[in-house]
């Protein structure tokens, strides 16, 4: 009993399956591990960040909480897209320290064995890989599965900022 | 079903250290009991030493009870020390009382090394300990004037120091140092340094002589007279001192304490509250309730009739939430005195080293603030009084010179004033030294030597960086961290530091400082769409300017002119890259901010007026920001960033202003302007 719920805390099925929420983004789907989901909400007004990359979209009061938010689109590089009636953003919670992420529109919750799943293939010139956790191919669709914690750690953070502000100075 | 014990090691500790604190304060007003009363007190006041005895006894129990050993041990020592004391078997002298206030210091050590999991300087408790029991004989002599010392009990081992320094003649009166060492290393544990300072150059020696010193460290259970009678056939040749050290360790660990005591309050996130103020939190709980339900019977069969009575229950219901932020705020309220408690022992220790006669008067230190507040109150605290005592109160010669009575008194004063709490440290010293602190900038470089300054503008230079005006670097204070660093830090914590001084007659420094962290006194300043709250403790004034004001030297960021001073000009959308609504000077407004002694103006859209705001951390999900302190919420729920004055200023001068496409203004993130250098 105890080991089961050990397993389920890590969001782990008994048969070795992890459950992903999917999310859309650029016609791509992705997922990230559901215990670090903390809640799902509509486009808010936010307060921008000065000097802040720009993929840093500002920061958001969830119920009276200080929250960043960042556009996936642009942390990936990918073009801004219009918002819609499906943009939302997630609240990741990682290790107590929230942020948001703006995605083009959530899809659905699924489990994957980890025998679905299998690292991401390495070549050159491939900017985002280290956000990259691994490939799954469920019912036959490529889902792109992302190791959140990286991506809103804020020591990537500066080092992205640096390599932005570099890139604007160039 | 065992219980962990280990859960309440923490209460213990606090507690413990509660008790510890309070035995000091105790143990201070004996000992100037003892002062007014000559040299012993004849009749202490029981109720004192029952205090000291009842923190003592909880102590003892509490550490025996939780498993550690070493402070049972040590308090169980002082506790029979004392009871001897609170049953008139002994008398509190000067001797009695020091010794008592350096075993609270050694039960410090003890609990604080228990709960840091790191080993106490066992020597120095050792020390301290064989004192006490030293003391327990002496008294039973006193009391039954009966049994000698050494057959009641065995002293433990003290550590002595020996300078032992022959005259050269020794040789020709047949002794040896040699035979002296051999022995004196019979009676214990023995490290010895030889003293070649005296050995002349090798043409010059004469064999004859005896050019060396010996300095000895002798831990032993021999008494001084033991140790003294290995000397004796050479106690006319020789210079000796036989000095027992644990005093001098002790004054080294306890600055260790302080800095243990120092590094453990930040982590104390603990808070005791009193019944009454958790009573109030509840009634305010209460009333909010019974406003709900109020509204809810107003809205469930709502007609316009009772429009008028839903209007009055919502002003009821703003009243309950102010209230109840109100009494929860009290909650992290803690007097003062947590803070002050710590100064008459300090005042105590430095007025002896340096030989002065300081008394400490303390007034309203039941006046309260917030908690965090008061943790980082006591370091610039503990500055100010130590510049007081250093600096300010004379020695007693001088002071009886300059017809003064021989005690200086520093009188340390806290009140409410508004949304304020105001600290007064003013001492009857000899005031600032006007001319040695303009001497002083002068050979820093911080001014030039032909420039004319206020008495007010003189006083102010104590608070640069780098300033000191001690002769020498004493240990009490000039030690580099100067009043800039006191000076930084409450600011830092949204309040300010201000000094008058009259010459001859004492200074007095007062210090300000916001009720609470939590809340801040903000200005609403409008830039674009956007709305930032700026500080209104760094707001000197707003003003419009005309373009014609503005000049740019080549290279330099912008300055303009406001009345004889010149001050760099930040255009804010300029610092964050944001759109404005103007950028025409005419248009716009400037509020001038001050900072760390730096003035400059602010270029906004608008002032939107003045609010309260209740600060949100930005670092707690992201992290710190260049030129943003923290953020806020705003009546309609949209954040608003907190302005940090001395980031911009900063920021205006870093390359992160160098952006592609800022035109002219990039030259500014290269150079400095003059003045603000």
């Amino acid at each position: 009993m105890m080991e089961t719920a050990r397993v389920m805390d890590q969001g782990i099925s008994p048969e070795g399956e992890e459950q992903f929420l999917t999310f859309w983004l650029d016609g791509q789907e992705y997922g990230i591990a559901i215990l670090k989901v903390q809640e799902i909400k509509g486009w808010d007004r936010m307060t921008p960040i000065p000097n802040s990359p720009p993929y840093v979209k500002g920061v958001l009061n969830l119920r009276g909480v200080i929250v960043p938010v960042f556009d996936l689109r642009l942390r990936f590089g990918l073009p801004e897209a219009e918002r819609s009636a499906f943009t939302v953003i997630i609240v990741v919670n990682i290790g107590g320290r929230l942020a948001g992420i703006v995605v083009d529109a959530v899809s659905d919750v699924i489990n994957v064995g980890t025998e679905q799943q299998c690292a991401a293939p390495e070549y050159e010139g491939q900017q985002n890989r280290e956000f990259i956790k691994g490939l799954a191919q469920v019912d036959g669709k490529l889902l792109i599965l992302l190791d959140i914690d990286r991506m809103i750690n804020p020591e990537t953070l500066d080092k992205t900022e640096a390599a932005v502000s570099t890139a604007a100075a160039v | 079903m065992a219980i962990d014990m280990r859960q309440f090691h923490q209460t213990f500790f606090e507690e413990s250290l509660e008790a510890l604190a309070s035995m000091e304060t105790e143990l201070l007003h004996l000992e100037k009991a003892a002062d007014d009363n000559g040299h012993a007190v004849l009749a202490p006041d029981p109720e004192i030493l029952n205090t000291i005895f009842r923190a003592a006894h909880s102590i003892k129990g509490g550490s025996s009870t939780f498993g550690f050993a070493e402070v049972a041990s040590f308090a169980h020592v002082l506790e029979s020390r004392l009871d001897a004391l609170r049953e008139g078997r002994a008398l509190p002298n000067r001797r009695v009382v020091g010794l008592l206030l350096l075993s609270v210091d050694c039960l410090r050590t003890l609990i604080i090394a228990a709960r840091t999991g790191k080993e106490a300087d066992a020597n120095a408790i050792d020390a301290v300990r064989s004192q006490l029991e030293k003391l327990e004989n002496e008294n039973t002599a006193v009391a039954e004037g009966t049994k000698s010392p050494a057959q009641n009990h065995r002293p433990d081992a003290t550590h002595w120091h020996i300078v032992f320094k022959p005259h050269s003649r020794l040789f020709h009166t047949g002794n040896d140092p040699l035979r002296i060492m051999r022995e004196l290393n019979e009676l214990g544990e023995m490290k010895t340094v030889v003293d070649v300072s005296a050995l002349p150059h090798w043409e010059g020696t004469d064999p004859e002589e005896c050019y060396f010193g010996w300095n000895v460290e002798l831990t032993t259970r021999a008494t001084r007279e033991t140790i003294a009678e290995v000397f004796c056939w050479v106690a006319d040749e020789c210079r000796l001192e036989i000095n027992s050290q644990p005093m001098p360790k002790l004054a080294m660990t306890s600055r260790g304490i302080a800095e243990a005591v120092a590094s453990m309050d930040s982590h104390m996130d603990t808070l005791r509250v009193s019944v009454p103020k958790v009573d109030l939190l509840i009634n305010t709980v209460g009333e909010l309730v019974i406003t709900q339900t109020m509204l809810s019977q107003i809205t469930n069969n709502f007609s316009f009739e009772n429009l008028s009575q839903l209007f009055a229950g919502i002003a009821q219901l703003e009243r309950n939430t102010r209230e109840l932020q109100e009494s929860v705020m009290r909650i992290r309220m803690l007097p003062l005195s947590f803070a002050f408690n710590r100064l008459p022992r300090l005042v105590h220790d430095m007025s002896q080293k340096l030989e002065k006669k300081v008394e400490l008067v303390i007034h309203g230190e039941q006046t309260e603030i917030d908690k965090t507040v008061i943790d980082r109150l006591i370091d610039p605290l503990l500055h100010l009084v130590r510049n007081c005592l250093d600096h300010g109160i004379e020695p007693p010669m001088e002071r009886l010179a300059a017809g003064k009575p021989e005690v200086g008194v520093i009188h340390l004063k806290a009140y409410q004033k508004g949304g304020n709490v105001v600290i007064e440290i003013r001492d009857d010293g000899r005031g600032l030294q006007h001319d040695r602190i303009f001497a002083k900038a002068v050979e820093r470089g911080l001014i030039a030597s032909d420039a004319r300054l206020s008495p007010e503008e003189i006083a102010e230079m104590i608070f640069l960086p780098g300033f000191s005006t001690a002769k020498t670097v004493s240990d009490i204070s000039g030690r580099g961290v100067g009043m800039d660093v006191v000076r930084n830090n409450i600011r830092s914590l949204g309040g300010g530091v201000e000094i008058a001084s009259e010459k001859g007659r004492g200074a007095c420094f007062t210090v300000r400082l916001p009720l609470t962290l939590a809340i801040l006194d903000g200005l609403s300043v409008q830039v674009g769409d956007q709305t930032y709250i700026l500080p209104l403790v760094s707001i000197v004034e707003s003003v419009r300017i005309r373009p014609e004001q503005v000049s740019r030297p080549a290279g330099g960021c912008e300055l303009f002119a406001l009345r004889k001073e010149y001050l760099p000009l930040l255009r804010l959308y300029d610092l964050f890259h944001i759109e404005s609504r103007s950028t025409d000077l005419s248009q716009g407004l400037l509020v001038i901010v001050e900072a760390d002694g730096k003035k400059a103006g602010l270029y906004v859209d608008d002032l939107l007026g003045q609010q309260q705001v209740v600060i949100k951390s930005l670092a707690t999900h992201y992290r710190k920001v260049e030129g943003i302190s923290a953020a806020t919420i705003l009546g309609d729920g949209s954040v608003a960033m907190i302005l940090d004055v001395t980031g911009l200023i900063r920021l205006a001068h870093s390359g992160t202003s160098h952006m592609p496409g800022n035109g002219g203004n990039a030259s500014s993130a290269t150079t400095i302007a003059p003045n603000m250098n």
